[in-house]
């Protein structure tokens, strides 16, 4: 599967300033050592509590903020290198689909303006194509042409949602990036955005970076999973891999914490103690080590490496100190769960 | 013993485009030390029902359209505001969603937690600094002597939380409502949060009504839960009951409407419930369910199901499953 997307070594660190002459007083470590890749027709879902640094990796890679430094490869240009002339050329491969409906779409636009304003900028059409591309893209995301003159607030959040992903959709993009594009749902609503989603994958060929704070939809959506914390990522592996057999001491405590569904499943529950140390000033060693079920006395001193253990499954923790280390500057692994190569039904 | 029996109530709005029947005809009952869950999605009513509870409704546009709400026998509908004010924060009380705006920010948190003290059990500053330490100590919170001189703000957000549930069960209620006390929460401060609500009702007995959407954490902490959906409950039954043999075809399209996390769990693809909830100013005439309903026959489009016995304990407002 031909590599869409690398992001390698990234790093976003956000200075605080205080006092009359904003003096930087500390640093917040959002983004630190982040390195992964995306397939063409793949998705790879970022999962983490608040604060581990998901969003900013995904607003990083649109250059939608600067990052400090690292280097993002998106069809085989680093995009951090390029001139802004260039780097908004190429944006129209790269979009994206906000948490909030209310939020992402302005209320005195209807839908035809909102749609057909990505079309203003990176196509020179006449007003007939551009019409014909905002339907296009409305019937695609299940709603009709009749809504093209409507404003956003005639609509439920679902279904601006969708009208968010017309947007996303309407310049033929490669790069999707959902940035917890379901949160603000209620369930009912967001299955059927959830499938939405996954059946315009297929359809358009798309790579989405899906980024959520729901380990349910991450499995539900993604071929391959990433799991952060406080701006590393410290498990990457298959989707099937991850849930079935995880390797970081967080990603047990994370999958164990989840309430199912299912009141005859009495489960054991590993409790994390404490909160999420802050950004400003990560613990020394492994960022994990002070609410770790396993900690070792290496974990205080040394920062653990990502290594490869067994079938390209990446894990940042010392219990996997025998496997080999992996070298982020090598084209990273590009597995699929299993072997079926799409996810969700519905065909 | 029943706590709390809810009979018929109805909340309504007014609006200006009409009357906005927010709790429609809701009949409810909570034992003493019971665990109830309330499960829906936005606009379904739940938060209404927990704040007509409580009558913490601003009144107008609110208002009453009838039914009674039993506490310990009396009818809290009719009581006056002096006894309501006796009640509030002492025998029921209430954790909200959102710790950040349920805390006062220019007050430290020893001092709200104090005011329940001073208020309902006349203490003297002293003691009640002492019984806010202690019931810090007891909800979690590490270092409490130096935490309860801290404001909101210095705290996180599972640490608001624990201060919110401190002050709500300072008076050791009967009963607790608590509206989505961990949707805020990530995973990992959430189970903290659900294993503390545990522990303290296996201690103080009290009975808790459980307000959420997620029907993960209904599963884990609820005996008995009621889905509710525009304002009417359309199922009620033990937990377990519920989640085995689904019998209203919203109940159904919810719980396979959720993606899962766990491995064992295979899904291929998720089931959608179609269209949208109505908004509370257009609801079809008969069952509200019935534009979505997959199952619709023409009765429903024509009268409401009431919510009838189907099976021991278990109540479903459905013309099909009810007669099933």
């Amino acid at each position: 599967m031909p590599e869409l997307l690398a992001v390698r070594n990234l790093v976003k660190h956000f200075p605080v300033r205080r006092g009359f002459l904003g003096r930087r007083a500390a640093v917040v470590h959002a983004v630190d050592d982040v390195s992964f890749s995306l397939g063409e027709n793949e998705t790879l879902g970022l999962v983490g509590e608040s604060g581990c640094g998901k969003t900013t990796t995904g607003f990083s890679i649109l250059r939608l903020i600067e990052p400090t430094s690292g280097e993002v490869w998106f069809q085989g240009e680093n995009i951090l290198a390029l001139a802004p002339e260039r780097m908004r050329h190429l944006r129209r491969h790269m979009q994206i689909v906000f948490q909030d409906p209310f939020g992402s779409l302005n209320p005195r636009l209807t839908v035809e303006r909102v749609i057909e304003e990505p079309l203003l900028n990176h196509e020179d059409l006449s007003g007939a194509e551009r019409r014909a591309r905002v339907e296009e893209a409305l019937v695609m995301v299940g709603l009709s042409p009749e809504h093209m003159t409507r404003f956003p607030h005639e609509f439920s959040g679902g279904q601006r949602q969708r009208v968010c992903v017309a947007r996303a959709l309407v310049l033929r993009p490669r790069l999707v990036i959902g940035d917890e594009p379901v949160s603000a749902l209620d369930v009912s609503v967001r299955a059927q955005v959830l499938n939405l989603m996954v059946k315009l994958q297929r359809r358009l060929n798309l790579s989405y970076l899906f980024i959520s704070h729901d380990l349910a939809v991450i499995r539900y959506v993604s071929h391959r999973v990433g799991v952060m914390y406080l701006g590393q990522i410290v498990e990457l592996a298959g989707a099937k891999a991850l849930y079935a057999k995880p390797l970081h001491p967080y990603t047990w405590a994370l999958l164990s914490a989840v309430p199912l569904p299912d009141p005859r499943r009495a489960r054991k529950r590993i409790i994390l103690e404490g909160d999420v140390p802050s950004p400003m000033n990560p613990p020394a060693g492994c960022r994990f080590h002070p609410r770790c079920t396993e900690v070792m006395p290496i974990c205080r001193e040394q920062a653990p490496l990502t290594r490869v253990v067994e079938n390209n499954h990446l894990v940042r923790c010392h219990l996997y100190n025998d496997a080999e280390v992996w070298n982020s500057d090598l084209p990273a692994p590009l597995t699929r769960a299993g072997s079926n190569s799409t996810k969700g039904g519905n065909a | 013993m029943t706590l709390l029996q809810i009979n018929n109530l109805q909340t309504f709005f007014r609006t200006p485009q009409g009357v906005a029947k927010a709790v429609d005809g809701v009949s409810l009952q909570v034992d003493e030390g019971e665990v109830l869950g309330i499960v829906g999605e936005s606009g379904c009513g739940k938060s209404v029902l927990a704040l007509s509870i409580l009558r913490l409704l601003a009144m107008p546009p609110a208002f009453f359209g009838g039914g009674e709400i039993r506490f310990q026998g009396k009818d809290l509908l009719t009581s006056s505001p002096e006894e309501i004010r006796g009640i509030r924060g002492n025998c029921i009380s209430m954790i909200f969603q959102e710790p950040m705006s349920a805390l006062n920010p220019v007050f430290t948190v020893g001092n709200q937690i104090m005011e329940v003290f001073r208020v309902h059990r006349s203490m003297g500053r002293a003691d009640a600094l002492e019984n806010a330490v202690e019931m810090l100590n007891k909800v979690g919170v590490p270092a409490p002597e130096r935490r309860i001189r801290e404001y909101p703000y210095q705290l996180s957000g599972g640490m608001r939380q624990r201060v919110m549930i401190a002050m709500a069960l300072a008076c050791r209620p009967a009963l607790l409502l608590a509206d989505e006390p961990t949707t805020a929460l990530d995973v990992s401060i959430q189970a903290q949060i659900l294993e503390l609500m545990a522990a303290l009702k296996a201690e103080l007995n009290t009975a808790i009504l459980l307000i959420t959407h997620d029907l993960g954490v209904v599963a884990e902490v609820t005996r008995r839960v009621a889905v509710m959906y525009t304002g009417r409950i359309m199922e009620e039954a033990p937990t377990i009951d519920l989640f085995d043999t689904p019998l209203h075809p919203y109940t159904r399209g919810l719980l396979t409407s959720i993606p899962r996390a766990d491995a064992s769990f295979e899904i291929d693809s998720l089931t959608e419930i179609k269209g949208v909830v109505p908004s509370v100013a257009a609801l079809p005439p008969g069952c509200h369910f019935e534009p979505r309903c997959p199952e619709a026959i023409d009765i429903c489009r024509a009268r409401a199901p009431a919510l009838e016995e189907a099976r021991p304990g278990h109540r479903v407002a459905c013309w099909r499953a009810a007669h099933a």
